[in-house]
């Protein structure tokens, strides 16, 4: 039998990703968000976790896709991070899949902007595909979107 | 215990031992014949010789052997310490330190074995002149020397206890050595000793000895003073170096990693935030029992905060223990004599400071021996001793610490810094002229100064005091130079506590809440509606407020923060809420929607996406669970360019403020008393200015009283402590009319107590020339001055506090005899 990982997954504008499973520390509905004026538009704001300060970064405004719809509150997928924890701003959490290492490619060369920056690859289930999201890039701040927030 | 956990344990050892060596050493070339010393060089060397040896350390033992045997031969008596020898040693020191960071990072004693270093320390182990005298006078080491010398030398490798060192700066093995860690060595024999001195010779010793063994009482430098073979005064001397050397009991204490501690301030924090809460919905629930838990655990809560405070603290004495190497070596290389003095070196502060302060500090104290002391001969002309004066010293103030570092060299020279700057093009010579003398001491702080004629590789770079300047007030401080032509230079370090834990002014703008760092604010202006109009002015487009006849710059803080306008929802009039903050030397003003309260704050850094923000110093969990924003003023305005980058407006902006504080002006809270009287305290006495509904007044005894910041605050009132006496009874009896108005308060803080005056009104702040007031003409009055052509009372605070006091007293005696006529 092939080694396994397991994935915990969300959807974000009907794509689906995921993260490794060891690497999430707790997925929570939405929380009260302080806003961090001159942040970078990717840093949705400031989040209390039981106590902890946590940076909540929207995958959306990341991947460079459309605002999320008004009214549909977004999920948190806090994961560890070099710099602490982080939240991930998702539309919907999906489930967590076991996939073997066996199904996993890199992602197409032809996969451009911001998306292929921030995913390692791409795991091919039975139905459907699976991005592989790499949070330390994900959290990572290009240099484009500092300047922008300034 | 794993290997690595042993090789842990000997770089944190090492470390320490090391940071001892160096001052040592430097004490040692001062006084190179105390035995002491030199016994305690020589085992830590071998100490750290013996240890690495041991964890297989080849190259790191080869450059400590050649080290100890120069010391071994020093000990003996055979040399003496010459600056050269001394440097030779203290090149080894840096060497070994160099080579336990490499163990540190790779686990490796690294590729360099410093064969130079090796030749010279085996080169100057040949006598030479001024070594051949003593080294005749000991040919041949007496027996007990060598036998105290061989016990000693035998029980080294064996781990010290860690007793006497520090809990906290122990365990992370970086470097941290403690001030009071002096762990001497073991007590040295007073055979030993009178030998060394010379006071007695070998076989007399011997002879005691013999004669204790049979029976004989008498101490063993006795028995030689007894049969007149050595002098008492002798005896008694080495009596005393025998007695110096704390044999006392270990304290009890335990070593802890700081990064336990670092948890547990923070678990302290989320204490702190979680009381904060539990107190808010107390207040709102009726719930006495609640309420009384609640208080408790708030009480329990502070001590605890504080107790864990307390363990991060520090003595200062820990960064300036590596000074007295600093200065020999920045003297040395100049070629000047500089004696370095240290006082306060006990005063405590919170860790996080003490390393951010480090740096300057040191920067500071190079600056002074290299730019401040003179050359000897040039202080010998001058009718100064030959040797400097460097004193560094530290103490608390007003909830801050002050470091001092003063020289008594020549001065800074006003004319020539006036002159540079000038040249350098940091001011126009037109500015210069106008500045005070302070002004011009303190342009050294300015980026891109120095008047250092030849650049020397230890200061005149042009960067320095600038960075020290940046650095210091990046935490929160100050400085500040003073200098007496001639006479020397002080620099002056102003610097808070702690800075895990901040009181906090919290504001709201847009919506959102942000909080100001109490240290930065001046004092809260709030202008009607109506008056906003008019008194907020307009020069070229940049609002200003004339603030007592200056104008304060305003600052939008929904502009500047690119907050979205007219969202002042919730907000229920116009008016305007002016922060008056102080950043770097300038004043403004900024203007924010609501003014909340003042909080204690837990401050957590900001993650590296936001870390960029310069406007934001950090973040915090408020009250209600939601986080907060704090500001970082001195960004703030950067960003607004209050403040230019460079600072070059401050210079051309500072003229009037510190025209005023050089003068005699005084600044005074004026406000309404009895009557329509005018009444004064200076600004400085005062705290805090409150409103209080009278339905919050209530009764102590005859005191009246109020829940202030969870605590009792006596209300102190002027109608009760100034009016004649035979009316004072009667207006203490009264409880307060429960129909009548809030009342204004004047929080005060006195020896350690808060109190509130009560007054009638409070009027304005206002700076009058002190000097010019007549005798006081009642009790609890200072003195009267004239203040906007009034006659003006200043009050006596103490004064008042004991009046009221014995008031009080008085008061409850009247009263109990009015329950028992009714």
């Amino acid at each position: 039998m092939a080694h396994t990982s397991q994935f915990c997954t969300f959807y974000l504008d009907k794509h689906l990703f995921g993260v490794e499973l060891k690497s999430v520390q707790e997925v929570i509905r939405s929380l009260d968000v302080t806003r961090v004026p001159l942040a970078p538009g990717v840093v949705s704001g400031l989040i209390n976790l039981r106590g902890q300060i946590v940076t909540a970064v929207d995958l959306r405004r990341r991947l460079e896709l459309e605002p999320r719809a008004a009214g549909l509150p977004a999920m948190n997928v806090v994961v560890g991070s070099e710099d602490g924890a982080v939240s991930l701003l998702v539309d919907e959490i999906g489930d967590v899949v076991e996939v073997e290492e066996t199904s996993f490619e890199r992602p197409p060369e032809t996969l451009r902007g911001a998306v292929r920056e921030v995913i390692t690859g791409v795991h091919k289930l039975n139905e459907r595909l699976l991005l592989v999201l790499d949070t330390e890039k994900a959290c990572q701040m290009t240099e484009e979107a500092v300047a922008a927030g300034q | 215990m794993n290997d690595s956990d042993i090789v842990q344990d000997f770089l944190a050892e090492s470390c320490e031992n090391l940071d001892r060596l160096d001052r040592e050493l430097v004490s040692l070339e001062k006084n190179p014949k105390d035995p002491a010393a030199l016994a305690s060089v020589f085992r830590t060397i071998h100490t750290v010789k013996g240890t690495c040896g041991f964890l297989g350390f080849n190259k790191l033992e080869k450059v400590a052997h050649v080290g100890e045997n120069l010391l071994t031969r020093l000990r003996d008596g055979q040399l003496t310490l010459n600056p050269e020898r001394t440097t030779a040693l203290l090149g080894m020191v840096d060497a070994v330190r160099q080579m336990l960071k490499e163990i540190a990072s790779s686990g490796q004693d690294g590729e360099v074995d410093y064969p130079e270093l090796r030749e010279t320390l085996t080169r100057l182990q040949t006598p030479v002149e001024g070594d051949a005298a003593r080294a005749a006078a000991t040919v041949a080491p007496p027996a007990p020397v060598e036998a105290a010398a061989t016990t000693k030398k035998e029980e080294i490798p064996a781990p010290e206890p860690a007793a006497q060192t520090r809990a906290v700066e122990a365990a992370d093995g970086s470097g941290k050595k403690s001030g009071d860690s002096q762990r001497e060595p073991a007590r040295v024999k007073i055979g030993g000793l009178l030998v060394e001195h010379g006071a007695a010779q070998a076989e007399d010793i011997d002879v005691g000895l013999q004669e204790q063994e049979k029976g004989d009482r008498r101490r063993l430098g006795e028995i030689p003073v007894a049969s007149g073979r050595a002098k008492q005064e002798e005896d008694l001397t080495a009596i005393q170096v025998q007695e110096a050397k704390p044999g006392d009991a270990p304290a009890e204490t335990i070593r802890v990693g700081v990064n336990v501690l670092d948890k547990l301030m923070i678990l302290v924090g989320e204490l702190v935030l979680a009381r904060n809460q539990l107190l808010q919905i107390s207040n709102t629930v009726e719930d006495a029992s609640l309420q009384a838990v609640s208080q408790r655990m708030n009480l329990i809560a502070t001590e605890l905060q504080e107790q864990v405070m307390k363990t991060r603290m520090q003595p200062i004495g820990n960064i300036w223990s590596q000074f007295p190497r600093t200065v020999r070596d920045v003297a040395l290389g100049c070629g000047k004599e500089v004696g370095i003095e240290m006082e306060g070196k006990e005063t405590e502060l919170d860790k996080t400071i003490i390393e951010a302060i480090k740096d300057p500090l040191t920067h500071l104290v190079r600056n002074s021996v290299d730019h401040g002391i003179e050359l000897p001969e040039v202080r010998v002309k001058a009718g100064k001793p030959r040797a400097g004066r460097l004193i560094l010293r530290a103490f608390h103030e007003g909830g801050q610490v002050n470091i001092e570092i003063s020289d008594d060299g020549a001065g800074l020279n006003r004319e020539r810094i006036r002159q540079k700057a000038v040249e350098r093009g940091l001011i126009t010579a037109e500015q210069a002229g106008r500045m005070t003398d302070r002004e011009v001491l303190n342009l050294i702080f300015l980026p891109g100064f120095s008047t250092a004629e030849k650049v020397t590789n230890v200061s005149g770079r042009g960067v320095g005091m600038d960075v020290v300047k940046t650095n210091v007030e990046r935490i929160g401080g100050n400085v500040d130079v003073q200098s007496v032509p001639g006479q020397g230079a002080t620099v002056r370090v102003k610097i808070p506590l702690t800075l895990a834990i901040i009181p906090a002014l919290v504001v709201t703008c847009s919506g959102e809440r942000y909080a100001i760092p109490q240290v930065n604010l001046l004092e809260l202006v709030r202008l009607d509606a109506e008056k906003a109009i008019t008194a907020i002015e307009m020069v070229h487009g940049v609002p200003v407020y004339r603030l007592r006849g200056r104008l304060l710059p305003l600052v939008y803080l929904s502009r500047e923060l690119r907050l979205a306008e007219g969202t002042r929802a919730g907000k229920n009039d116009d008016s305007v809420n002016i922060v008056v903050l102080q950043a770097d030397d300038r004043q403004f003003g900024l203007v924010v929607d609501e003014i909340n309260d003042t909080e204690e704050i837990v401050v957590k850094p900001l993650r590296k996406q936001l870390k960029t923000l310069k406007t934001f110093a950090g973040s915090s969990i408020m009250g209600d669970g939601k986080v907060a924003l704090i500001l970082d003023v001195l960004g703030l305005a950067q960003r607004s360019s209050v403040v230019g980058e460079a600072r070059e407006r401050t210079v051309s902006g500072k003229s009037a403020e510190t025209a005023e504080t050089a003068g005699d002006k005084q600044t005074f809270l004026l406000f309404a008393g009895l009557g329509d009287s005018r009444m004064a305290i200076p600004l400085s006495t005062l705290a805090r200015l409150e409103e209080f509904p009278i339905s919050q007044v209530e009764m102590s005894g005859s005191q009246w009283v109020t829940q202030y910041r969870g605590q009792i605050l006596p209300l102190v009132r002027l109608a009760v402590v100034l009016e004649e006496r035979r009316h004072r009874v009667r207006a203490l009896e009264a409880p307060p009319a429960p129909d009548s108005g809030p009342i204004q308060v004047l929080v005060l803080n006195h020896e350690g107590r808060s109190f509130g005056l009560v007054v009638e009104r409070i009027l304005d702040i206002v700076e009058a020339r002190a000097d010019v007031k007549a005798n006081a003409t009642r009790p609890g009055v200072l003195y009267t001055v004239v203040i906007g052509e009034r006659v003006t009372e200043v009050l006596d605070i103490p004064a008042i506090l004991r009046g009221a006091d014995s008031g009080s007293t008085q008061a409850g005696l009247t009263m109990k005899s009015a329950g028992v006529a009714n």
